[in-house]
């Protein structure tokens, strides 16, 4: 097994060296320009060109692209050209709320979603799996902002329970922060509830019709036992690597929900950096997706070994 | 006894459960009574400060910024007068080349060191590196020195009028004064540290680019003892905090505004006004002279807009009243300005403007883009999808354009930061060029030929589109020299004809944009036609 992590940490390596040079690459062949951004609509052509000259973007782009290399071999992911700031200040003070927010709408659709699948599973065929599957096709079909706003008219604006938007850090109490979160996660897992709850039911179906079900029935299982112990462990597998992507997506693609909500979080920043050319905030953050999504990937091919014994690395 | 002693222990009990259940309940909803609260005001702006050098950047918001750290030599009133701001007293010579200036008492900067004239000197001297009516000052400059620690010198080689006008400016690239520390750092690079003498303090610790901004009251800011007029008069703070909110969706906005979660949303979207006017609480307010103006620009360097004849053609073709129908239905917010410096501001004139306003006419187009030697060539139109008001008039002016059959259109659509990369290059539009392209500008900007660049009309040193006129130019000149205001309304008479003859750009509507705020909540908000102070403002 260590053996095996090993092997797959090293050959991370060549896949991070290749998605700097794509994305480096990607960037500056792409059109836009940084410095007639920065400086605003009613610049003269003589002061965009100044701006560009002092961020270097007038540099050959194989220079430029020596300057990241040797910033990021010495670990250093650059500065914002925008605010001035280290690429990984506004990473860290980004952090928190985008992990909060996907553990805490992995946790909402994984709390819905597998008993849901599992129900459907077992009562397939029947109106409540008929109920449980409509109600996965409008988690896919209806779109996240109008879920969102939806909520937002009716827990905030009509109820006045809790906040249309914004982040409120852990260290101002966890109850502030679960009052901050507990729309855009619901909003958010809609989506995952959806997805998990229909491979649930799909890899659920699967496992059922096997032979040790019927031994486990035989031998006189009750139904709880054969759903959970017998059942939900074996069709745990794809189900587990759809909670693993989908927490890999939530980490990096949940701008929808961070702007609807204003949660000030990855996706976000990615996507104003991407709006604005500020390509070290870019550049950096790809690379930290890049990372993450590896990784994830590690963990769920790691826990396969719990869930199938037959698994090994 | 016995029963007495059980019921001591009840009531004993009973209060002790009253009162953890009360500081359970205080812990909860928090306890407002023993502490007084700091009085913060949460306001969202149009745009999030992610860059702190005023300088740096044309952007309004930085602007917004700065006008919250830095103070101004001079500012404007609500009827865009120049007033005195941290000048006490100034002579002028009688030749109208040597200004002085004498700061009054208290300025002092954040860090506590007093404001002294070697501060106002570098400020100018980085400001007019940059801004373009900084420029054109420093262009008639002979000296700017400081000869005390309080008196300032500032001798002009001719005698431009606009000095005062300029050093009052309060729409974008506003003359700030920094330390001299600051100021010393070239124009073009970013400063590090902002250190500012005006009414609050920038909390950088807190700055969360992209999220939000924090400013804090400077209690040893000394402010006017006159009222306060537009950015004129005594900046009188009256909250603790001020918190920028940085919500880039319309309608999360507009939420957070209605359950008063903000108590100031500076740019709500035309299509929420009217149910933000409904809303018991909220009070929509907008200055009088306060717009934007939207603006069809042409690049001179190529057919078939090099020609004159093929600019005024388009004065046939673009009806002004289908843009405003659409960016902004509401009438009551709406002008059908005619104007190149813009409707509702002291200049305001519409001579030479017959062709525009007259019917549109395919016909008479045609000829002159017949005698403009057009020959079909492909037009291209850099048109921005992701903009509030710049996407629907590029669609719009296509639509315009396709009636006129005879013109061949290629609508290139792309983001606003592949527009302004792509209008600066000068290549043929076939070569990665382009044609036409759509902006705006704010009326304030547009009521000065000096401090709006689309209206300089100097070749090379032109804003993008490079239009190259003498006669515009010397215009402009005589403009800035006219030494009082009926003079320069003549002048600018003239500069509108000779426009509508040349036709550096076309504009088109001119609508407002109404400020929001909770009235039953906060009091004091000031009138202006352009960044939004936050002093005087109070919390109820």
């Amino acid at each position: 097994m260590t053996a095996y992590i090993l092997k797959r940490l090293i050959a991370t390596i060549p896949v991070m060296v290749f998605v700097a040079l794509f994305v480096f690459l990607l960037l500056h062949l792409t059109p836009g320009d940084p410095a007639a951004i920065i400086a605003g609509d009613e610049a003269s052509p003589a002061v965009v060109e100044g701006i560009r000259q002092k961020l270097g973007l007038d540099r050959p782009i194989w220079e430029q692209f020596g300057i990241y290399v040797q910033n990021l071999l010495r670990g250093d992911l650059g500065t914002s050209i925008f605010s001035n700031l280290p690429v990984l200040t506004l990473v860290k003070q980004r952090l928190e709320p985008t992990v909060v927010l996907a553990v805490c709408t992995l946790f909402v659709a994984v709390l819905f979603a597998v008993p849901m699948g599992v129900i459907a599973a077992w009562k397939a065929r029947t109106a409540i799996d008929r109920v449980i599957m409509g109600f996965s096709v409008l988690g896919f079909a209806v779109p996240v902002f109008l879920i969102g706003y939806l909520l937002i008219w009716l827990f905030a604006i009509e109820l006045r329970w809790l906040p249309v938007q914004g982040y409120r850090p852990l260290s101002e109490g966890i109850l502030q922060t679960a009052r901050s979160i507990v729309l855009p996660a619901f909003a958010l897992g809609m989506v995952y509830m959806a997805l998990i709850a229909r491979m649930t039911r799909a890899s659920m179906l699967e496992v059922l019709s096997e032979d040790y079900i019927r031994t486990a029935r035989a031998k006189g299982a009750g139904t709880w036992s054969m759903l959970l112990h017998h059942a939900l462990r074996n069709a745990a597998v794809p189900i587990v690597t759809v909670i693993g992507i989908g927490l890999a997506l939530l980490i990096s693609g949940v701008v929808i929900t961070e702007t609807v909500f204003n949660i000030p979080g990855l996706g976000r920043l990615t996507v104003d950096a991407i709006l604005k050319r500020d390509y070290p905030i870019i550049q950096g953050l790809i690379i930290l997706f890049a990372a993450v999504k590896v990784l994830v990937n590690l963990l769920i091919d790691i826990s396969y070994v719990f869930f199938d014994p037959r698994i090994r690395y | 006894m016995f029963a007495s002693s059980r019921n001591s222990r009840f009531l004993a009990a009973s209060r002790l459960a009253a009162t953890a259940a009360m500081v359970a309940m205080l812990a909860i909803f928090g306890s407002t009574t023993a502490i007084a609260q700091p009085k913060v005001l949460r306001v969202a702006m149009h745009a999030d400060v992610r860059t702190l050098d005023p300088f740096w950047t044309t952007q309004t918001i930085a602007a917004i910024h700065g006008m919250m750290v830095y103070d101004t030599l001079f500012s404007s009133d609500t009827d865009q007068n120049p007033k005195p701001q941290m000048v006490d007293t100034w002579t002028v010579s009688p030749d109208r080349l040597v200004y002085t200036f004498k700061l009054r008492d208290g300025l002092k900067f954040h860090d506590g060191t007093p404001v002294t004239s070697k501060d106002v000197v570098a400020s100018m001297n980085r400001w007019g590196k940059r801004d373009g009516a900084g420029k054109q000052l420093m262009g008639y400059t002979k000296s700017l020195s400081a000869k005390d620690a309080k008196t300032f010198e500032w001798t002009l080689t001719e005698p431009y009028g606009l000095l005062i006008d300029t050093l009052a400016k309060t729409g974008t690239s506003i003359p700030f004064v920094m330390r001299e520390k600051e100021a010393m750092v070239d124009a073009f690079q970013q400063i590090q540290e902002v250190v500012g003498s005006g009414p609050f303090q920038f909390s950088r610790d807190e700055w969360v680019p992209g999220s939000k901004t924090i400013y804090t009251k400077f209690k040893d800011y000394v402010p006017r003892k006159e009222p306060p007029s537009g950015h004129a008069g005594g900046k009188v703070v009256k909250v603790d905090r001020v918190e920028f909110i940085w919500l880039p969706d319309p309608q999360t906005a507009q939420s957070a505004l209605v359950a008063g979660e903000i108590d100031y949303l500076e740019n709500p979207s035309i299509d929420f006004l009217p149910m933000l006017k409904s809303t018991p609480g909220i009070t929509l307010a907008v200055h009088p002279a306060f717009g934007t103006m939207g603006i069809i620009q042409f690049n001179h360097l190529y057919p078939p807009f090099n020609n004159v004849k093929a600019r005024q053609a388009m004065l046939y073709l673009i009806n002004n009243a289908d843009y405003l129908n659409t960016i902004s239905p509401d009438k009551g917010l709406q002008t059908l300005c005619f104007s190149y410096l813009g409707c509702g501001v002291a200049m305001e004139t519409d001579a030479g403007s017959e062709a525009y306003k007259g019917p549109k006419d395919i016909a008479r187009a045609q000829q002159l883009f017949k005698e403009a030697g057009y020959n079909g060539e492909p037009i291209t139109i850099i048109h921005a999808t992701d903009h509030q008001y710049i996407t629907p008039a590029g669609l719009i002016l296509a639509q315009q354009l396709r009636k006129a059959s005879f013109l061949k259109l290629d609508v290139q659509s792309m983001d606003w930061g592949s527009v302004v990369a792509r209008r600066a290059k000068k290549e043929p539009p076939a070569q990665g060029g382009w044609n036409i392209f759509i902006t705006g500008t704010t009326t304030l900007t547009s009521s000065s030929p000096i401090t709006h660049v689309a209206f300089a009309t100097n070749c090379d040193k032109a804003w993008f589109g490079w239009p190259c006129d003498k006669g515009l130019e010397d215009l402009r000149k005589k403009w800035a020299f006219a030494p009082d205001v009926a003079t320069r309304k003549q002048v600018a008479a003239e500069l509108s004809r000779k426009a509508y003859e040349f036709v550096p750009y076309v504009t088109f509507a001119q609508w407002r944009n109404p400020s929001a705020y909770r009235s039953d909540r906060i009091s004091g908000v000031i009138s202006v036609p352009s960044v939004p102070p936050m002093w005087n403002i109070e919390k109820k």
